[in-house]
C-alpha cells in the first residue's frame, strides 16, 4: 500500500493528469503555427511552413489593426479597473452606516456574475437605435439619436465603460480588505498631530493602498493582450470589425470559422507570448518592490 | 474629531449621495430590462416602458417556455452544472491539501508541482489547440468537453490551499497521534472545518459552470446545447417568424420584450443564488487571498 506520503502525491494525480491533458497538451499543440495545418492529416502529416504564418500575422493590415485594437482596449481596461475601483473603495471606506455599506456592496457586486451573453444583450438592447437611450434619453436634452454599436469610436468606448460597470464593484473588494486592515492607531496618531480627513488619507490610508495596488496592477499586466472575448463577442458586429476587433474574435473567426489553423494560431501564440512575458516581467517588479509571492 | 467638523459633514452628504446614485446606476438597466419583458408589444415599440412593466403580460415567458429546444437546453445546463460542481469541487480539493503541507517537508518537489499548477495560469495554447485537442481525443459533443478543460480552476485551487494553510497544525497533529492517515484526516478534519471557504468555491464554481457558453457553442451540436449557448444565439439572432403566433401574442410580443424575457431567465438563477454567494464570499475571498 500507499505509505502515509504516498497518499498526498495519489491525490495529486488527478489535478495533474487533467492539467497535463487541457493545459499542457495544447501547448504541444502550438507548433501547428509553424505549419500548414490541415484537420484531415493531423499534427504529423501537415506541410511545416517555418515562420511564413508569423510573417502573415506582421503583414496583413487586417491583423495588425487587430493588435492594436486590442492593445488599445485591454490597456484602456487595465487603467479604468484599477482607478475606479480605487476611488469607490475609498469613499466607501468613508461610509460609517454598516447597514448603507454592505448594501452598496451588495448592488454594485451583482453585475460581475452575470455573464456577456446576459449584460451584451441588455447594453445593446438599450443603445440600439429603438433603446431607452436614443428614443427617450437623449431626446430630453435635445441630443439627435448615437449609433452606438454600429460606430467604432463609440463602440470602443461602450466596450471600455460597460466592462469597468461589471467589474468596477467587484474590484474593489481587495481594496476594501485593505483598508479595512489599516491599523487604527496610525489614525489616532494623525489625529493628535492635527491632520484633517484629506491629510489623513494622503498620508496614512493611500500609502496602506499602495502595496495592494502594486499587486493587482501586475496580475493586470498579463491582460494587456487580453480585451475581453466573451464582451466583444456579444457586442460588436461587422460594421465595428475596424475599431473593435481583438486578437480574440480575430482567431475565433479566422481559425474556426474559415479553417485558417494555422494562422489563427500564430496569432494567438503571439497573444500567449506576450502575456506571459509581460506577467514574468511585472511579477519580478512586485517581488522586488512590494514583496509580493504568489504563495 | 475630524467627522464632526462642517466641510466633512458636507463632504459626507454628497459622499453618500454620489455612492447611492452609482449603485442603483448599476441596477436600473437591468430593471429596465426586466420592465420590458413584462410589458406589451405595442408599449415597447412606442417606447412607454422605463422602469416599469406598461400592459403587463406573461406572454415573452409563455412562449419562450413554450419552446422544446429551450427545455432541453435547460437540462442540460443543470446537468452541467452538477457534474461540474461535484467534479471541480473534489479535484480542487485533493490536489489543494497535498500542496498546503509543502512548506512542513512533508510534501517533497511541492513547491515545483505548485509551479507546475501556476504555470498554466501564465501561459496557454489558446483556442485552435484546444479545439484540436478535444477533437482529438473524440470529446466533440460529449459532456465531458464542457466539465473536464475547467475542471481544476488554479485560482480557486490556490484559494483552497492558502485557506488549508490557516488551519492550526495542532488539529492535524493530534489526528496523526489518532492513527489517522491523510484522507481521513482531509475528510474528518479539514473539510469539516473549511465548509465556508467550500461553500464559496462551490458557489463561484457553479455560477461559472452556469454562465459558460462558448464551450458549448464550438464543442457541442445544436440539440446538446447548454441553455447560456442557446440564450447567446437567440439574444443576438432572435427570430419571430417561424412558429404559429396567437392572436393575444401578437399584441404582446415584439423580438425585444421577448428577447428581454430570456435575458432575464437567463441571469434569474444567478440572482437566485446571489445572496447566499455574496453572504460568503467575502470571507472567504479575503481569507484566501490576504492571507497568503
Amino acid at each position: 500500500m500507499l505509505g502515509r506520503k504516498g497518499i498526498l502525491y495519489a491525490m495529486l494525480l488527478p489535478g495533474i493528469l487533467l492539467t497535463f491533458i487541457f493545459h499542457y497538451m495544447p501547448m504541444i499543440g502550438l507548433v501547428i503555427s509553424f505549419q500548414n495545418f490541415k484537420p484531415w492529416l493531423g499534427i504529423t502529416g501537415s506541410e511545416w511552413v517555418g515562420w511564413d504564418n508569423f510573417r502573415t500575422v506582421f503583414q496583413r493590415d487586417d491583423s495588425l489593426q487587430v493588435i492594436w485594437n486590442t492593445l488599445f482596449i485591454a490597456c484602456a481596461k487595465i487603467i479604468v479597473n484599477l482607478v475606479v475601483p480605487v476611488v469607490f473603495a475609498l469613499l466607501l471606506n468613508e461610509v460609517r452606516q454598516a447597514r448603507f455599506k454592505k448594501t452598496i456592496q451588495t448592488l454594485v457586486y451583482l453585475p460581475h456574475f452575470l455573464s456577456w451573453v446576459i449584460l451584451g444583450g441588455i447594453v445593446i438592447d438599450i443603445l440600439s437605435s429603438k433603446g431607452i437611450v436614443n428614443t427617450v434619453i437623449l431626446p430630453t436634452f435635445g441630443i439627435d439619436p448615437i449609433l452606438f454599436m454600429a460606430d467604432g469610436n463609440w463602440f470602443r468606448f461602450i466596450v471600455i465603460a460597460t466592462d469597468s460597470w461589471k467589474e468596477f464593484g467587484f474590484a474593489t473588494i481587495v481594496f476594501l480588505a485593505a483598508l479595512a486592515g489599516i491599523d487604527p492607531s496610525l489614525y489616532e496618531a494623525a489625529e493628535v498631530d492635527g491632520a484633517g480627513r484629506w491629510k489623513m488619507t494622503w498620508h496614512v490610508t493611500l500609502p496602506a493602498l499602495v502595496p495592494i495596488v502594486i499587486v493587482v496592477a501586475t496580475l493586470a499586466m498579463g491582460n494587456v493582450l487580453n480585451a475581453g472575448f466573451d464582451q466583444i463577442f456579444n457586442l460588436y458586429n461587422p460594421l465595428v470589425y475596424e475599431k473593435g476587433d481583438i486578437i480574440d474574435t480575430f482567431v475565433y473567426r479566422v481559425g474556426l470559422l474559415s479553417s485558417q489553423f494555422g494562422l489563427a494560431t500564430a496569432i494567438g501564440l503571439f497573444k500567449s507570448l506576450i502575456g506571459f512575458i509581460m506577467i514574468i516581467s511585472a511579477y519580478q517588479l512586485a517581488s522586488r518592490f512590494a514583496n509580493y509571492r504568489i504563495f | 474629531m475630524y467627522y464632526k467638523s462642517r466641510p466633512y459633514r458636507l463632504f459626507y452628504a454628497i459622499n453618500i449621495v454620489v455612492l447611492s446614485l452609482v449603485s442603483i446606476l448599476c441596477l436600473i438597466p437591468l430593471i429596465h430590462v426586466l420592465a420590458l419583458s413584462f410589458s406589451s408589444g405595442v408599449a415597447v415599440e412606442t417606447n412607454q416602458v422605463s422602469l416599469w412593466p406598461i400592459g403587463f403580460n406573461l406572454d415573452s415567458y409563455s412562449r419562450t417556455f413554450a419552446d422544446g429546444a429551450f427545455l432541453g437546453a435547460l437540462m442540460h445546463s443543470v446537468f452541467r452544472v452538477v457534474l461540474g460542481v461535484s467534479i471541480g469541487m473534489l479535484v480542487t480539493i485533493l490536489t489543494a491539501y497535498p500542496l498546503s503541507k509543502m512548506d512542513g517537508g512533508a510534501l517533497k518537489g511541492g513547491k515545483l508541482i505548485a509551479w507546475y499548477f501556476v504555470f498554466t495560469m501564465l501561459f496557454n495554447g489558446g483556442l485552435i489547440p484546444n479545439y484540436i485537442l478535444i477533437q482529438k481525443l473524440h470529446l466533440m459533443d460529449s459532456i465531458w468537453s464542457l466539465v473536464l478543460p475547467g475542471a481544476l480552476s488554479i485560482y480557486n485551487m490556490i484559494l483552497m490551499l492558502n485557506f488549508f494553510r490557516t488551519i492550526p497544525r495542532e488539529l492535524e497533529e493530534a489526528s496523526l497521534i489518532d492513527g489517522a492517515g491523510h484522507l481521513t484526516t482531509l475528510f474528518r478534519i479539514y473539510i469539516p472545518v473549511s465548509l465556508p471557504s467550500i461553500a464559496t468555491i462551490a458557489l463561484f464554481v457553479t455560477v461559472g459552470n452556469w454562465n459558460a457558453w462558448f464551450d458549448g457553442l464550438i464543442y457541442m451540436h445544436k440539440e446538446n446545447w447548454p441553455l447560456s449557448t442557446l440564450l447567446q444565439t437567440m439574444i443576438s439572432a432572435p427570430d419571430l417568424s417561424q412558429k404559429s403566433v396567437s392572436e393575444s401574442e401578437i399584441v404582446n410580443l415584439t423580438e425585444r420584450s421577448l428577447r428581454a424575457a430570456k435575458i432575464f431567465i437567463g441571469a434569474l438563477p444567478i440572482l437566485i443564488v446571489y445572496p447566499f454567494l455574496q453572504r460568503f464570499f467575502v470571507k472567504g475571498i479575503v481569507v484566501g487571498a490576504v492571507k497568503g
